[in-house]
Order: C-alpha cells, then sequence, then structure tokens
C-alpha cells in the first residue's frame, strides 16, 4: 500500500447552519489520481476549499503528510491549486503568473525563475504565452497557465477543480493527457474535483462520490469498477447519465 | 571519481517524509569532458544548483563539449530539471556541444518530458516599440476613445427614442432604488462638504471685508458663489466620486461576467435596460441634492456671520434674499443637470467598454472618475462664459 498524503476523518462542512456534507471519511494516496464526483451542488468544490484549508471544518479533521492541517498561514503550501476559472492574476501576464510564487518562494535569481518559468509553460503547452495576459488567450489556455503555476514550486500534490469543464473535447483530452503525464512523469498525486464522465474513467484511479441529499459519502474505489459493479441506483445513474426513476 | 579535478558538494538538506536532498556537482577532466551531478536533486535547492553549475559552464567555448552526467543521479524533481535543460540549452547556443547522458528511468523520463532530448531553438528578440510608435498607438487610442463615447451617445439617443414609442420597456421599478442610492445615501457627505465649503468661504472673505466695514457683503459672496458655481460643482464631484465610481465598477464587473451579453440575448437592450435608469436617476436626484448644498453653503456662512462679524440671522438671510435672483439658483441647477448627464454618460460608457478581468475593472473606474471630472470642470467653464456672454 502506498502512503497515505491526505486522511480525512469525519469531515462535517458547511456553512451558517447549512450541512453540505458529514461524516465524510477517506484517504488519497501517493501517486493517486484521486477524482470527488457528485451532482451539482453536493459540495465537491467545497470539498476542495476544505481539503487545501481555505475552509476549516465544522467537525473531523484533515491531515496532509508532512503538513498537519491544512493551514496556509504557516508560509510556503507544500501542494498547488488550480482553480475552477483559473484564478490567474489580470495584472499580471501568464508568465509572471507561473513565476510569481517563486519568486516569493525561492532565492533563485531572476534568469533562474524565467527558465523554470518557460520550462513550465512548455510542459502544460503554452510556450510563447508568457508575456500574454489572462485575458488575451482562451479559456482552455487560462487552465493550463493555471495548472503551470500550480506546478511552480514542485508540489508532490496538487488540487485540480473541474479541469476540463468548458473545454472542447480536444483541449478536454490534451489536458487528461496533461495530467496523466504530471501524474507518471512528475510522481504527482492529484486530487481533482470533475463530473466529466470521460475525463474520470481515463484518469482517475480511485474516487469517492458525495451525494447532496444524505450529505454522505455513498461510493468509493476504482470509477471503472463502480460503474461496472455497483448496485446503488444513484451511483449507477451518475455514471450511466441515466435520469433518477422514482 | 578519481579522474576528477573538482567537486562541489551542496549543504544537504531535509525534505519532506524524511528523506535528504544531497547534490555532488563535479567536472570531469577525461577525453570526454562532462558534468557529473550525483545524489537527490530536489527543488529546495535549486538556487545553489543554479549558481554552482553555471560557474562551471562558463569557462567553457564554441567547438568544446561539454555533457551532463546524470547515470548517478538518484532522484531529480521537475524544477531542477528545468534549470539543467536551460542550463545546457544556453551552451548549445553558445556552441557547445551538450547533452544529458547516463540518464535512466524516471531520470531519462524527466529529461524527455522538459524536452532534455531537443536542440533548442533560439528565441526572437521582441523589438522594443520605437516612442514614435508609442506616441501614434496612443494617439488612435485618444480618438478612438472619442469615438466610442460619441457611439455610446448616439446608441443612449436611439434607446431613448425606443423607450418613448415603448414606454413599457423602460426599466422604471430601478429607478426609485437608484435614486436613493445617488441620492438619499448622498446627503450626509453632501450636506457635510457643502456646508464647509460655505463656512471655510465666509471665512476668507470675512478677514478681507472686515477691513472695509463691509461684513453684510459676505452674505453676497457666499450666496452668489455658492448657488451659481461652488454648489452644483461641488455636488457634482461628489457624486462623480460615489456614484459614478459606482456604475462604472458595477458595468464593468458586468460586462466582463458576461451578464451584459446575457442580457442582450434575453432580449434586453442594456442600454434601455441598465443606463438609462442610471440617467434618469441621477438627473432627478443631482439638481435636489445641490437646492440642499446651495441651502446648507449658506448656512455655513450664516454661522461664521454670526460668530465673527456680529451679524445677526435676519440681516445676513434679508442680505442674500436681496441679492439673489431666481436666476441665479436656477443657472446652478440647470447645470447640475448637464453634469448629472455627463456623470451618467462617462461612467456607463466606462463600464461597457470595460475587457480584461478585475484589473480592466479598476482601470475603467479610475479613468471614468478622471474624465467625469475634467468634463465637469470644461462643461462649468462653458456654462460659466456663455452666462458671461449673454450677460445671464
Amino acid at each position: 500500500m502506498s502512503e497515505t498524503i491526505i486522511q480525512v476523518t469525519d469531515l462535517t462542512m458547511g456553512y451558517d447552519d447549512v450541512v453540505l456534507q458529514q461524516h465524510a471519511s477517506f484517504e488519497v494516496f501517493a501517486g493517486d489520481v484521486f477524482a470527488i464526483l457528485g451532482g451539482s451542488g453536493c459540495g465537491k468544490s467545497t470539498m476542495l476549499r476544505y481539503l487545501v484549508g481555505l475552509e476549516q471544518p465544522l467537525h473531523g479533521d484533515i491531515q496532509i503528510a508532512g503538513l498537519g492541517r491544512p493551514n496556509l498561514e504557516v508560509g510556503r503550501p507544500p501542494f498547488g491549486v488550480m482553480f475552477q476559472s483559473g484564478a490567474l492574476f489580470g495584472s499580471l501576464t501568464v508568465g509572471e503568473n507561473v513565476g510569481l510564487a517563486l519568486e516569493q518562494w525561492t532565492d533563485l535569481p531572476h534568469d533562474a525563475i524565467a527558465a523554470v518559468v518557460l520550462a513550465k509553460l512548455r510542459l502544460v503547452g503554452l510556450q510563447g504565452t508568457e508575456d500574454k495576459f489572462p485575458s488575451e488567450i482562451s479559456g482552455g489556455m487560462k487552465k493550463r497557465a493555471a495548472i503551470a503555476r500550480a506546478l511552480a514550486l514542485e508540489p508532490s500534490l496538487i488540487f485540480l477543480d473541474e479541469p476540463s469543464a468548458g473545454l472542447d473535447p480536444v483541449s478536454a483530452v490534451e489536458l487528461d493527457e496533461l495530467i496523466l503525464t504530471m501524474n507518471r512523469g512528475l510522481n504527482l498525486t492529484v486530487v481533482i474535483v470533475t463530473h466529466e464522465l470521460a475525463s474520470i474513467f481515463k484518469i482517475a484511479n480511485r474516487c469517492i462520490m458525495l451525494d447532496k441529499q444524505s450529505k454522505s459519502i455513498i461510493a468509493r474505489g476504482d470509477p471503472r469498477e463502480l460503474r461496472d459493479t455497483s448496485q446503488d441506483p444513484r451511483v449507477r445513474e451518475f455514471f450511466n447519465r441515466q435520469v433518477h426513476q422514482s | 571519481m578519481a579522474e576528477d579535478d573538482a567537486r562541489i558538494s551542496l549543504e544537504p538538506q531535509r525534505l519532506s517524509m524524511g528523506r535528504m536532498s544531497r547534490i555532488e556537482v563535479a567536472t570531469s577532466a577525461s577525453a570526454r569532458p562532462q558534468l557529473i551531478l550525483e545524489g537527490d536533486i530536489q527543488f529546495s535547492q535549486a538556487a545553489a544548483l543554479w549558481s554552482s553549475v553555471r560557474k562551471r559552464l562558463k569557462p567553457v567555448t564554441r567547438g568544446e563539449t561539454l555533457n551532463f552526467d546524470l547515470s548517478r543521479v538518484d532522484s531529480i524533481d521537475g524544477g531542477s530539471m528545468a534549470l539543467l535543460v536551460h542550463l545546457r540549452n544556453e551552451l548549445k547556443l553558445r556552441g557547445v556541444r551538450s547533452d544529458f547522458v547516463g540518464a535512466t528511468g524516471s531520470v531519462q523520463e524527466l529529461v524527455h518530458l522538459y524536452r532534455g532530448d531537443e536542440n533548442p531553438i533560439r528565441r526572437k528578440r521582441r523589438r522594443p516599440k520605437k516612442s514614435l510608435d508609442e506616441i501614434g498607438e496612443r494617439t488612435l487610442a485618444f480618438f478612438g476613445g472619442i469615438r466610442e463615447v460619441f457611439g455610446f451617445l448616439g446608441s443612449m439617443i436611439l434607446a431613448v427614442l425606443g423607450l418613448l414609442r415603448e414606454p413599457h420597456t423602460g426599466n422604471w421599478k430601478e429607478v426609485p432604488h437608484l435614486m436613493e442610492r445617488t441620492g438619499a445615501d448622498a446627503v450626509p457627505i453632501v450636506v457635510l462638504i457643502n456646508f464647509l465649503v460655505g463656512f471655510v468661504m465666509a471665512f476668507q472673505g470675512a478677514v478681507q471685508l472686515k477691513q472695509f466695514g463691509a461684513n453684510i457683503y459676505v452674505a453676497d459672496l457666499v450666496g452668489l458663489s455658492v448657488t451659481r458655481e461652488l454648489g452644483p460643482l461641488m455636488t457634482a464631484i461628489i457624486v462623480c466620486g460615489r456614484s459614478g465610481a459606482a456604475f462604472a465598477a458595477e458595468l464593468g464587473t458586468m460586462k466582463v461576467s458576461e451578464e451584459l451579453d446575457a442580457l442582450r440575448t434575453m432580449g434586453f437592450g442594456p442600454v434601455r435596460y441598465l443606463v438609462l435608469p442610471r440617467t434618469l436617476a441621477l438627473m432627478l436626484v443631482l439638481p435636489l441634492l445641490t437646492l440642499l448644498a446651495d441651502l446648507v453653503a449658506i448656512g455655513g456662512g450664516l454661522v461664521v456671520g454670526i460668530l465673527t462679524l456680529d451679524l445677526s440671522v435676519s440681516g445676513y438671510l434679508s442680505e442674500t434674499r436681496q441679492v439673489l435672483s431666481v436666476w441665479d439658483v436656477f443657472s446652478g441647477l440647470l447645470k447640475s443637470v448637464v453634469f448629472a448627464l455627463a456623470i451618467s454618460i462617462i461612467s456607463c460608457q466606462q463600464g461597457f467598454a470595460t475587457t480584461g478581468g478585475a484589473e480592466g475593472v479598476g482601470r475603467r473606474t479610475t479613468s471614468s472618475v478622471v474624465a467625469i471630472l475634467f468634463s465637469l470642470i470644461l462643461i462649468d467653464a462653458t456654462f460659466t462664459m456663455f452666462f458671461y456672454f449673454f450677460d445671464l
């Protein structure tokens, strides 16, 4: 069994009086491409915000290897995050976006930072865009640039929120390939929030499925096995794109 | 390693999960010179790796060979590999024969991933813009901006005509809410600032007028200046800062988040739906605020007259009534309507022209406030000249 990178125990998440998910427990192992699945509004993206420490659990615990509880106040984060919209800083060029964390957290000289930035952009297929502003590139390119930014500090763990949402099929497949390349080539553990079925089956080796109604995890394991063997009608509906029969 | 003529050991560092980073850089002086790297090469030591390797590469000249021997590298991460590939590419571009040799397994995969097995492409240097190009571009942008404003004005006129034909299509329900936001909510700041304007003006005038025993003329000075010039202008400046900036930011955010496009696709004309209610609300509230400003500024002058010039309340007010005509007040209110139109058109136009996300919204908000202030002064000067030449 691989080393546990993330350990979530009895997590309850929500805001004010609203509970989105309760008693969620799962673990992510080193080298996983771990998908958090579920229908719209079930709390997938919120779960990701809890995992990276943007929100504090109402109850339960999250532990990340080498860090403990995710805490964004302690300094250089040991993981990278790609937000759904890319969240690139509009006032900075793509290159400056990628180099920002390197400027902040390393003592590399400018020419070395520029070299790393170019290499990261090449890695995600964005060579030649370093001087462009985010408003000058397409949605798919923004997502790739956001991945390059998340990879800047060589994290061993990366969180991706709906990376292929809103992309054309070719761009979505290219992004899937990129995620697999990063996972295998850079030995990167990937936690991905998505509901793109093609993407899930192609890249994820483990997953959990959240359910809005029961506010709990209703399935876990290999997504292909769940698709083929799960007896839970909610899981079957999700994987087989069926409409709920009541 | 007996053939090594130099070796650098970088300070070992503790990595996460109990591992240690260990980097050794050595130059082999054998017949085929090589830069030998060994150990766990981690990004936490990238700066030291960069400087030590680069130092070794400096003396190498065109036509020589210097390969990077990675056969003793236990592990390397992406960032460190990116730096090594960059340094090797620098060598190749200098005419030095250089390759990564001896890499196996995951190290070889990383070499391939970061294209260390390809020939580097010389990047074209971007030609810096000449100052003449810069001047030309800015001039074109300036005239383009003016054309945009006139284009916007044209679409506003069309929207007004459309609204006159079909009054029921107007977004009337928004108007009271906007009047509250731009008018009622601005009352405290308008009152405070205009009271102080009247107060300060009376103080300044009092010092001079006292010398000639003309204390009572403070009322004339404050009354005329405030109703004809300062009341409308100061109030418009306040509304520009509050509502003009808010309109530009609000509409700019709607533009970049595609809400304006969504409105269009739903059959709403954004100008008719968003701009006309704002314009109407401002044109209704700005004269009211100006009237209030006139009153409180005269009140400010009155306080100074009573406290420092020994004037009576009735004497001060009677002098003010005598010196002011209805036209003095009305001309100020007329100005304020035109000011309202300018604030609304410029701020909404700037909001509609926003591109480029949050930064674009900030840029357009700033430029809308600057443009409005400039236009307010210009309009005020035009009115003053017009009134002067026609003896109004």
